[in-house]
């Protein structure tokens, strides 16, 4: 056990128990209220976030927001069954008062006891620090007036900008029956920028943006409002000069870097433990089998140093881990919740994530990418005669039953006799996942990481992911352009 | 495991808080100021493979307060709405103010657009609802999906009912409340043959617990909808109409008045920029809303500004009437608030409807499309691009499921194009409308 995490949970006891007059032994008392009879595992977890917002418009930082959130959550099971309530108040009364209503989901069977706490170790995946005090208000407002002047000064055409810097500070502090102890302090921050150019009457937008879980001082630092502008008008102009895209099945090349939400949509939700559990995804009972082509290699890693998904330990006080999912081809594992672990026989892989104390955990991704292979882009893009190359994306969906998938790129250009030669409109590309990640035939060797813009959407709970990829090839994708 | 909630007093409470919160704001050299409060609690319940997974009991209250110091903003928001809490979100939102910029678009709706009119729209059912008897209904409408021959198992029916209160003041002295609430009963389903594995689901809500369909009904329409996926085959590539049924054909609703609403015009980034007045759809189809309807689900006599709500039309015999207009966005266009902060509310269209057979009739050979994936709507330009999943239609009549392809369009085109409106109106949501038949997409399929 190192000192950081005695000092994590001092921070965290002091800023989430002590204004309720809490300290760590009541939460055994609280415990005792969630492992009511016939309750085999409870947890309480606590949560207190710091939101910040600053938008700019119209050359200005009209607006501004600030949002506290927090309280605690309670659940408590008994074999397959959860129940779960919650409140804003971090008080004794409160503990009793959810722990007896999420225990009342069974009523009967025998009292057990929780274990004696154990704080968890683990190591640090980021610095647990506030990430909005960093810089004052005239920093952060100078910041996103740089942006609109650069984006402004860059092409004559752009006609409107916006620009935007939020940060996370948040605080959590996990105490479950099996003696499990564990708290964490995590940053988020994130730069947008977005701009409107217009030319003989077309209008295109263009965005970028990135950030991750560090002060907001280091995007000042970096100096991220001058990259992203000039992204944000660059991808703006490729687009007013797109032409319709192709419709229709054809080889599709995606760009290293963002375009991994492939991976997200077609093989990771696939992957989450409770879909395997109730035999719902597409790749259930597959674990052994080839799933993509010879080459493939794909993981999951909380442990990346300041990455948006990262975890230094999960919402059930699991540390992080990089969890690989596919290895040359082959499915190796599932992401896990201590409760589908536990149901499967297999040992939680650090993934319960949850949106907050107000929602139950489930079994989520974190940064989710596709190791680096051995071609050379240029070689990609010089082997299809006529085809897609797709750079960047908007977002994507998976039916994990069906296991179509659809991502929606918003960058993209036509190959053709392995040059690429005309920008065109934004497109949704279709597959089966399974299908798709067999029809892989080749993968760069420049493996790129997102620059920290992800959220993922599962059940009504978004939570901030992370992806990547080498430049990759997959052989045939339907593309849903007009050109038909 | 039921909580006390006692609407009257829980509204009460709210009502003093954004006083107080108003009052500290005026304190403390705020020239003006509004403050939204809002306070829900429910239970959600699911159940799977016959037995109970999760019981959930969820209380969530928040106030937010925006403060404007001459031209400037500043805005702080709570989940806690405690006496200390309020005190320190106002503070936060004051000392915002001092950094923003100037916006003479700023500042509160004008008084005379407070709403005068605050009638009881029965929009509040509380349903005094035992876990056990929401675990019962549940379970029986996951039996009645599971006992269709062909379900391979069940992915789960849930339960949920909730109710609450908002409230929006300010400091013109408008004082707005509204009690709700909602209840929904939903099932999804599994069935599996040789040619793979399909899930559908459908799902009854409404206002009042009397008004949703019974539990047999929503779990063998589930089981109905997952069994006639199964087989699915891609459709070929080429330039085909296009039947939305109304689940899908209110998103297109939806993407409409995206692009009508103040925010994406004023930015500049909406397709339907200076276009009032144009055609955009044929001349027999009108939309507009019922911001008044009794029992509606979006039902509400003043907006998020105070304004008073009316009843709008926005596409008038096919032609753009109005745009959707906040007290700011209409500032910025140089326009006149349409009471739309917030949004539309109870969108409904007036049009001749066309039985959804004859729509397949006139469409002849054609996709009917039953889901949409993915976020392939531009709203800048009204490109459209997503993935599918529906029918394959020859003849008019309905061949085989249809899955893993795309259509695409433009908006404006497919306005341009709609041929007919179907019968078979969807009332669940807060867009009431029926299958929308388009005269000519672009399918990319095998």
């Amino acid at each position: 056990m190192t000192s950081r995490q005695h000092l994590l949970l001092d921070d965290a006891t002091d800023i989430l128990l002590a204004p309720g007059g809490l300290g760590l032994d009541d939460l055994d008392a609280g415990l005792d209220h969630a492992m009511g009879a016939g309750i085999d595992y409870a947890d309480l977890y606590f949560q207190r976030s710091w939101h910040e917002g600053w938008v700019l418009e119209d050359g200005e930082v009209k607006e501004a927001s600030y949002n506290i959130d927090g309280g605690v959550g309670v659940r408590a099971m008994a074999g397959e069954k959860t129940g779960f309530a919650y409140s804003n108040q971090i008080s004794g009364e409160a503990l009793a008062e959810t722990g007896r209503t999420a225990s009342g989901i069974v009523r009967s069977g025998k009292r057990l006891a929780s274990a004696p706490r154990i704080l968890v170790g683990g190591e640090a995946r980021y610095a647990g620090v506030d990430p909005l005090t960093g810089l004052s208000a005239e920093d952060k407002i100078a910041m996103l007036k740089e942006a609109d002047r650069i984006a402004r000064a860059a092409d004559p055409l752009v006609s409107q900008v916006s620009a935007s810097l939020t940060g996370v500070h948040e605080v959590v502090l996990v105490r479950a029956s099996d003696g499990t102890l564990a708290a964490d302090i995590r940053p988020l921050v994130r730069f947008n920028v977005s701009v409107i150019v217009v030319k003989n009457g077309r209008r295109e937008r263009g965005s970028a943006g990135g950030g991750g879980r560090y002060p907001m001082s280091r995007l000042r630092d970096e100096n991220v409002a001058e990259r992203y502008a000039k992204e944000a008008v660059r991808q703006a102009l490729v687009n007013l000069d797109a032409v319709e895209a192709p419709a229709g099945q054809m080889p599709v090349v995606l760009g290293p870097g963002w375009p991994g939400i492939l991976l997200h949509e077609a093989v990771g939700h696939g992957l989450e433990g409770d879909f395997n559990r109730k035999g719902s995804s597409a790749f259930a009972g597959r674990i052994g089998q080839q799933v993509a082509s010879r080459g493939v290699t794909v993981v999951d890693d909380a442990t990346l140093a300041d990455r948006r998904g990262s975890m230094s330990v999960d919402d059930e006080g699991t540390p992080g881990q990089c969890n690989t999912l596919i290895e040359d081809g082959v499915l190796t594992g599932y992401m896990q919740d201590k409760l589908n672990a536990r149901l499967m026989g297999m040992a939680p892989t650090g993934n319960a994530r949850r949106e907050s104390f107000a929602h139950l955990p489930m079994p989520r991704m974190t940064n989710t990418y596709m190791r680096a292979g051995q071609d050379e882009p240029a070689d990609i893009l010089r082997s299809v005669k006529r085809g897609i190359y797709a750079v960047s994306f908007g977002g994507g969906q998976v039916d994990i039953t069906s296991g179509k998938f659809v991502f929606s790129a918003s960058e993209a250009y036509l190959i053709e006799d392995g040059c690429i030669t005309v920008p065109v409109k934004g497109a949704t590309l279709i597959g089966n996942g399974p299908e798709a990640m067999g029809r892989v035939s080749m993968i760069g060797h420049d493996l790129e990481l997102d620059t920290g813009i992800g959220v993922c959407g599962k059940e009504g709970q978004g939570v901030p992911v992370g992806v990547g990829q080498p430049t990759l090839k997959l052989d045939e994708l339907t593309v849903g352009g007009t050109q038909s | 495991m039921t909580q006390a909630f006692d609407a009257a007093i829980q509204q009460r409470l709210l009502e003093s808080r954004a006083e107080s919160a108003l009052a500290l704001a005026r304190r403390l050299g705020a020239d003006a100021c509004e403050v939204g409060a809002s306070v829900d609690q429910g239970i959600g319940i699911s159940v799977r493979e016959g037995d109970v997974e999760t019981v959930e009991l969820s209380r969530d209250q928040g106030i937010a307060v925006t403060v404007y110091v001459g031209a400037r903003k500043g805005s702080a928001s709570s989940s806690d709405a405690g006496e200390a809490s309020i005190r320190a979100v106002v503070e936060k939102a004051m000392a915002i103010a001092c950094h923003t910029g100037e916006d003479p678009a700023s500042g509160l709706a004008d008084a005379e657009l407070m709403a005068q009119a605050l009638p009881d729209l029965d929009v509040h059912h509380p349903w005094a609802l035992t876990t056990d008897r929401g675990i019962e209904l549940a379970l029986a409408c996951e039996a009645a999906g599971r006992g269709v021959a062909g379900i391979r198992s069940s992915d789960g029916a849930s339960l949920s009912s909730g109710e609450g209160v908002r409230v929006y003041a300010n400091s013109h002295g408008f004082l707005g409340s509204q009690r709700g609430s909602r209840h929904s009963l939903s099932c999804m389903l599994i069935a599996e043959n040789e040619t793979g594995m399909q899930r559908d689901y459908d799902y009854t809500t409404a206002r009042h617990p009397g008004d949703l369909q019974s539990p047999e009904v929503v779990g063998a329409s589930a089981a109905k909808r997952t069994l006639r996926r199964l087989g699915g085959r891609r459709p070929a590539t080429g330039r085909f109409p296009v039947l939305f049924d109304p689940t899908q054909a209110s998103g297109l609703v939806g993407h409409l008045m995206g692009a009508v609403a103040g925010g994406a015009l004023y930015r500049q980034a909406s397709f339907l920029c200076d276009r009032l007045g144009d055609p955009l759809f044929p001349d027999w189809f009108s939309l507009g809303e019922r911001p008044m309807e009794i029992g509606g689900m979006a039902s509400s006599p003043f907006d998020n500004d105070g304004v008073q709500t009316r009843d709008n039309v926005f596409i008038d015999q096919g032609r753009l009437a109005s745009y959707m207009l906040s007290a700011y966005s209409a500032r910025r266009l140089g326009m006149q608030s349409t009471g739309n902060a917030g949004g539309a509310r109870n969108l409904r269209i007036d049009a001749p409807l066309t039985a959804p057979e004859v729509l397949l009739e006139r469409m002849g050979r054609g996709v009917l499309v039953t889901e949409l994936m993915g976020q392939g709507v531009n709203g800048v330009t009204g490109d459209y691009s997503r993935g599918a999943a529906g029918f394959w239609v020859e003849n008019g009549e309905i061949q085989y499921p249809v899955e893993e392809f795309t259509i695409a369009g433009n908006l404006e085109s497919m306005f341009r194009g709609l041929m007919g409106v179907g019968s078979d109106t969807d009332t669940r949501g807060s867009i009431h409308t029926g299958s929308w038949l388009i005269d000519e997409m672009t399918v990319a399929g095998g």
